[in-house]
């Protein structure tokens, strides 16, 4: 029984579901193209709290309650949480899941944390070690532009290649219960650094990140781009999406007809003002709760590779200098149908 | 007049921080440190003044005239006082908009509530 | 694959990428600079007057200037009308003395969950410090150079 796959990748060969999905967001998302699809719009940014960062909070355990009420468990049938965030020390994960008390693994991936979460809760399933694991993250608009640009009230002017982080939640559960989504394999990825600096250009620091977690995805399973109904990442937008096409086309694969990313469909950039797209984790999270897995549920799509990006870096570190390297994780996910 | 001056003059010096903005990826906190110290240099080299005179507003509301403020106040200090007049001078010329920006600013934080971008 | 070492390539991934990322139109971004920081240059001149016809002498007249466009700039802050000037002029909101004081209010606003003393105490000045800095520290450079010049009678 031999679960590993080439360089990077890994087979399950226990069956590994997503039981179930749920997302809540801020207002902007709601306002966007996917607004109907959230499980939970809240207009106020503060979400009831006193600060930026116990509103973050305080949507993760939004979501997890959600999430847990739609697959019908309680939080003591929760074996481990896989969860983390962009504020420093992922504060917003620690506080908001307090209350859930069950047994929590922190995770730091910058943008690409779902995609680690998902990948690490499947790991503890497929392995046997638990049957109900909860993977779940967050960004906030405001808690992020306070820890890593400036203060809300600060005026500056955003490039065309600026991002917009998105004030969300999403969460997971993922189970060796059956259900119509599989979690088939996944391909873990590594730290990639073309040397880029530029913090207002972040799909251009990720997309080589994504291009390297897909291409060797691709090597793993030896599989085409056209063996996947859909190809999405997690945030590169605009800029990114067309580097990651060219990247992909030097490697030898061709993604256009398939590919989608989260940041470019969670805001319609003509109306809201985003520029290059959505950001954050909470980005390919909430589209992923909302959109992907409702499509895969539904026998829509067959078979998509879902590859969250994150750009690793500080404040600390961009102000030495330092360069922003950039990583993503790849998930395989299947639709099963209706179990026998 | 001084208010084709002011505008025009004023109006150039944010043109040209504005292609610093575009081209170099200069964040504005580095931008405002180099109007400040431009500021203080042209001072120094007697070239302020006459600039000011012809332009008015349009060369003490950018930051640029702050720096001259700055220098001024040190000079005049250095002609009164001697040596400690480098000390004395610069903080006590630049007191009305610093004091200013702190009091007003710590009184803001007392009466608005930080708000989310839309 | 992986990582990129050579500087050369990683210079050759930063040019394709320039070129890629689309920028602003420069030359609308300089105009809307103009115009906004000619405006508000204009509005400190309307107060400069004002203070010359109440017979104030320059200094004086210069301190009101510099604090009624604070003043306004700060409750602008405050209202989050400021930040929509910047975003739309750019450097024209930014240069003037406004800009600088939008800089002073925006962390004291923001931070003040932290507390007085650790939240806005200490982090009022984190993006105006450096203004304050190495303007008085420029101009000490400067005097001193000016005082040596006074003393070997150059000036």
């Amino acid at each position: 029984m031999n679960q590993i796959k080439g360089r990077q990748s890994t087979k399950f060969e226990k069956d590994v579901y997503i039981l179930g999905c749920a997302s809540v967001v801020g207002q902007k998302e709601g306002e966007g193209p996917l607004g109907d699809n959230f499980d939970k719009v809240v207009k106020d940014p503060m979400f009831g709290k006193k600060s930026w960062e116990e509103a973050e909070s305080e949507m993760q355990a939004i979501a997890a309650r959600l999430v847990l009420e739609k697959c019908q468990i309680k939080a003591d049938d929760i074996r481990m949480v896989f969860a983390g965030d962009l504020l420093a020390q992922s504060i917003a994960s620690c506080f908001g899941l307090v209350d859930l008390n069950r047994p929590l693994y922190g995770l730091f991936g910058a943008c690409s944390t779902i995609g680690e979460a998902i990948s690490l809760g499947a790991m503890a399933v497929a392995g046997g070690y638990a049957n109900h694991v909860l993977s779940m993250t967050s960004s906030h608009f405001a808690s992020v532009e306070k820890e890593f640009r400036f203060p809300l009230a600060y005026g500056n002017q955003k490039p065309p290649s600026s991002s917009w982080t998105v004030t969300g939640s999403g969460a997971c559960v993922i189970s060796s219960e059956k259900s119509n989504v599989k979690i088939t394999g996944i391909t873990s990825g590594k730290i990639v650094d073309f040397g880029l600096k530029d913090s207002q250009n972040m799909g251009a620091c990720m997309a080589p990140a994504a291009a390297d977690t897909i291409s060797q995805n691709m090597a793993d399973f030896d599989r085409n781009p056209g063996d996947y109904d859909r190809i999405i990442t997690g945030d590169l937008g605009k800029i990114g999406r067309e580097i990651l096409i060219e990247l992909m086309k030097q490697k030898g694969y061709d993604i256009r007809d398939n590919y989608l990313d989260c940041g470019m469909l969670i805001f319609d950039s003509n109306t809201q003002d985003t520029n290059a797209g959505g950001s954050g984790c909470g980005c390919a999270a909430t589209v992923l709760a909302s959109t992907l897995i409702p499509k895969l549920e539904s026998g829509e799509w067959q078979r998509i590779l879902f590859v969250p990006t994150g750009a690793l870096m500080s404040k600390v570190s961009f102000f030495e200098g330092q360069s922003v390297p950039g990583i993503a994780q790849g998930v395989v996910l299947e639709y099963v149908g209706k179990e026998k | 007049m001084d208010y084709i001056n002011a505008f025009w003059v004023g109006g150039l010096i944010c043109a040209f921080c504005q292609i610093l903005l575009e081209k170099t990826k200069m964040m504005p906190g580095r931008i405002m440190v180099l109007l400040v110290c431009s500021g203080a240099v042209l001072s120094f080299l007697n070239l302020y003044d006459p600039f000011a005179d012809y332009a008015k507003a349009g060369a003490s509301v950018p930051l640029l005239g702050f720096g001259h403020l700055l220098y001024q106040g040190v000079k005049e200090a250095v002609d009164k006082q001697g040596f400690i007049g480098l000390f004395t001078g610069g903080l006590r010329a630049g007191a009305a908009g610093t004091s200013g920006a702190l009091i007003f600013g710590y009184l803001a934080s007392l009466v608005f509530k930080p708000k989310m971008k839309d | 694959m992986g990582s990129i070492k050579d500087e050369d390539k990683k210079k050759e991934y930063e040019q394709y990428v320039n070129q890629v990322t689309p920028k602003n139109n420069l030359f609308v971004q300089m105009i809307k600079a103009f115009v906004v920081g000619g405006l508000i240059c204009d509005l400190g001149q309307v107060i400069l007057n004002y203070c010359k016809s109440q017979n104030m002498n320059k200094e004086t007249a210069g301190a009101w200037c510099s604090l009624t466009l604070i003043f306004i700039s700060v409750v602008l802050t405050g209202l989050n009308l400021y930040q929509k000037l910047v975003s739309f002029s750019g450097a024209g909101a930014l240069v003037p003395i406004t800009g600088f004081a939008n800089s002073v209010a925006a962390p004291a606003i923001e931070y003040q969950k932290e507390g007085q003393v650790f939240g806005v105490g200490c982090k009022i000045f984190n993006i105006a410090g450096p203004v304050i800095l190495y303007g008085v520290f420029i101009s000490w450079l400067l005097g001193l150079i000016y005082w040596i010049l006074k003393l070997m009678h150059v000036v």
